[in-house]
């Protein structure tokens, strides 16, 4: 039965109530970014930027900056190239233990991040370890990698292994079969796991808590102050953090949409 | 299933599962072990006794277990009833709009926990964006919702909604729509056709959507903290605060164990009745 025309256009207005739902808080938090005032209420009397440029010219911020970068960027790279070989055990191989591995995996995201993170505290205090930004990473990968395995998951199963089978035929190797034929194949899912994962890792919070020992992530700071008080530099900070975060993903679809314009342009002139 | 494709599904599972067993699965035996021994030790050289076990029992921790579970309970219902109508339209109303709402969800994903549910503190508060606009315009006033059992409810519901939302969209694209379609010829009420076909054919993703939603809220800890200003204790705060304050590893691990246990034993079972094959789109 096709959907009656009011009952769809009950379901659109749904739909964009449920995205204001989600944006509304940070709404709030982008007015706050932009009141003169040190105790903030609404409505907001005096607008300014001050708060933009105490945060631009603060080292702590720049250090936190740099702290949460550069464990986002090592978590990246290392769980993409974690999910490419995942990717193709979870899904494409037929191996004896592919089903038990795909539900081996999946624990991690189940698991609450904050008992996570203190396991991994004990973990690396009964191995002398003292924690870190890098303990932080090795915390991050556990809960990422296999998000980002899943990612690419998706893309292996939508191509088609007689591919690889042919290029076997002809006397391809494993290896250049891979380097040749999979990753290509796979390489928009890679990107994406990519996307996800320097993501969900720059805006992690419960699993850094308890793995960055002396040093301290973005999230972790803005935590702080808004469990010990309110720091006019709280929402500047946050809408900067999410500003950055949206700027990516929206050059990542823009980039998508051209090479796949760019492509089919071709396929057409042909 | 040929014998190279064993040899390299099996190399190719060697780095994941190493990273794993060495940051997952041996934490989670440190945990284990920690949970037995004595009341405020820091090493394994002691006599294993369950004295963390009995704390549990005679110190009420077992009550902020219960408000744990009960809330994430209350949230995923309350999730399932308020996703549904919109996983129906991504699934078999929406075009475009379809992947505008997905891109608008997972964006709303990566943006911090916290900023987010500090948003809704902003939203919500006393001189806050909704009363301190409604008070300046109108003069009425109202008590904030803040600081109480509901406002966490509504955080868990708001944070998880979409681990809810996309497994439940990819059970119900799942539901063919000849077999809805041929239910209504049949002379199908819309009540039977949800509860006899749509809702047995999409229980995948209801399975999926439900069990994500509820394990991740009962081992949350944000909502009730800055949004419920500690009105109850989340169990997941009697952890952290038995490891910080209380200096209490073998506690805290104890804790940690039955929470796990609870998490485990749901997950285990529903990740164990349904086929990931189908539900990620396999094509063979």
């Amino acid at each position: 039965m096709p959907t009656s025309r009011s009952t769809r256009i009950v379901l659109y207005v749904y739909g964009i109530l449920v995205i204001a739902f989600l944006y509304l808080p940070l709404v709030s938090v982008s007015f706050a970014s932009v009141s003169k005032a040190r105790y903030l209420s609404f409505p907001i009397r005096r607008y300014s930027t001050k708060w933009y440029g105490e945060a631009l010219k603060s080292s702590t911020v720049s250090e936190l900056v740099s702290t949460s970068l550069t464990i986002a960027v090592l978590v990246t790279v290392i769980s993409v190239v974690i999910a490419f070989f995942g990717a193709l055990a979870f899904a494409r191989y037929d191996w004896r233990h592919r089903t038990l591995f795909q539900k081996f995996i999946l624990l991690p995201i189940f698991f609450p991040q904050t008992v996570l993170g203190l396991a991994l505290l004990m973990w690396f205090n009964s191995l002398g370890i003292i924690p870190s930004w890098k303990t932080a990473v090795v915390a991050h990968l556990v809960w990422i990698a296999p998000i980002a395995t899943l990612i690419v998951a998706i893309r292996a199963y939508s191509f088609d292994p007689a591919l690889e089978e042919a290029a076997r035929d002809m006397g391809a190797g494993t290896l250049s079969i891979l380097r040749e034929i999979t990753l290509p194949l796979l390489a928009p899912g890679l990107v994406s796991a990519g996307l996800f994962a320097f993501l969900l890792s720059w805006g992690n919070f419960p699993l850094s808590l308890f793995t960055t020992g002396a040093d301290s992530t973005l999230p972790e700071w803005l935590y702080a102050k808004m469990v010990s008080g309110y720091s006019p530099l709280v929402p500047t900070l946050g809408v900067m953090s999410v500003v950055g975060s949206f700027l990516l993903i929206f050059t990542a679809l823009a980039l998508a949409w051209l090479v796949r314009a760019n492509r089919e342009a071709r396929a057409a002139q042909q | 299933m040929n014998r190279l494709d064993r040899k390299l599904g099996l190399l190719s599972a060697l780095p994941l599962t190493a990273v794993l067993a060495l940051s997952f699965v041996a934490p989670m035996l440190v945990v284990a072990i920690f949970s037995v021994m004595p009341q405020k030790v820091f090493s394994f050289a002691n006599m294993p006794d369950f004295s963390s076990y009995r704390v549990f029992l005679e110190q009420g921790y077992y009550k902020s277990l219960m408000w744990s579970v009960g809330m994430a309970f209350a949230a995923t219902l309350i999730l399932l009833v308020l996703c549904w109508p919109l996983a129906y339209g991504m699934a078999k109303v929406f075009g475009r709009f379809t992947l505008v709402l997905t891109i608008a969800v997972v964006a709303s994903l990566f943006v911090s926990e916290n900023i987010r549910l500090f948003g809704w503190v902003l939203t919500l508060m006393k001189g806050g964006l909704i009363e301190g606009h409604l008070r300046a315009f109108t003069g009425i006033s109202f008590d904030t919702p803040l600081y109480g059992v509901p406002i966490i409810v509504f955080g868990l519901v708001y944070v998880y909604l979409p681990f809810m939302l996309f497994p439940l969209a990819q059970g119900i694209a799942m539901v063919p729509d000849d077999t809805r379609q041929a239910a209504y010829d049949l002379g199908a009420s819309r009540w039977q056709v949800l509860w006899q076909i749509e809702v047995p054919l999409a229980a995948p993703g209801i399975v999926v959507g439900s069990l994500l939603s509820f394990v991740l809220a009962c081992g949350a800890l944000a909502e009730s903290k800055i949004l419920g200003g500690q009105a109850v204790i989340a169990i997941a705060d009697d952890i952290e605060t038995a490891f910080t304050f209380g200096q209490n590893w073998p506690l805290g691990s104890a804790l940690s164990v039955i929470l796990i246990v609870i998490i485990g034993v749901l997950a285990l079972y529903g990740v164990g009745r349904v086929d990931l094959d189908a539900i990620m789109g396999r094509r063979r």
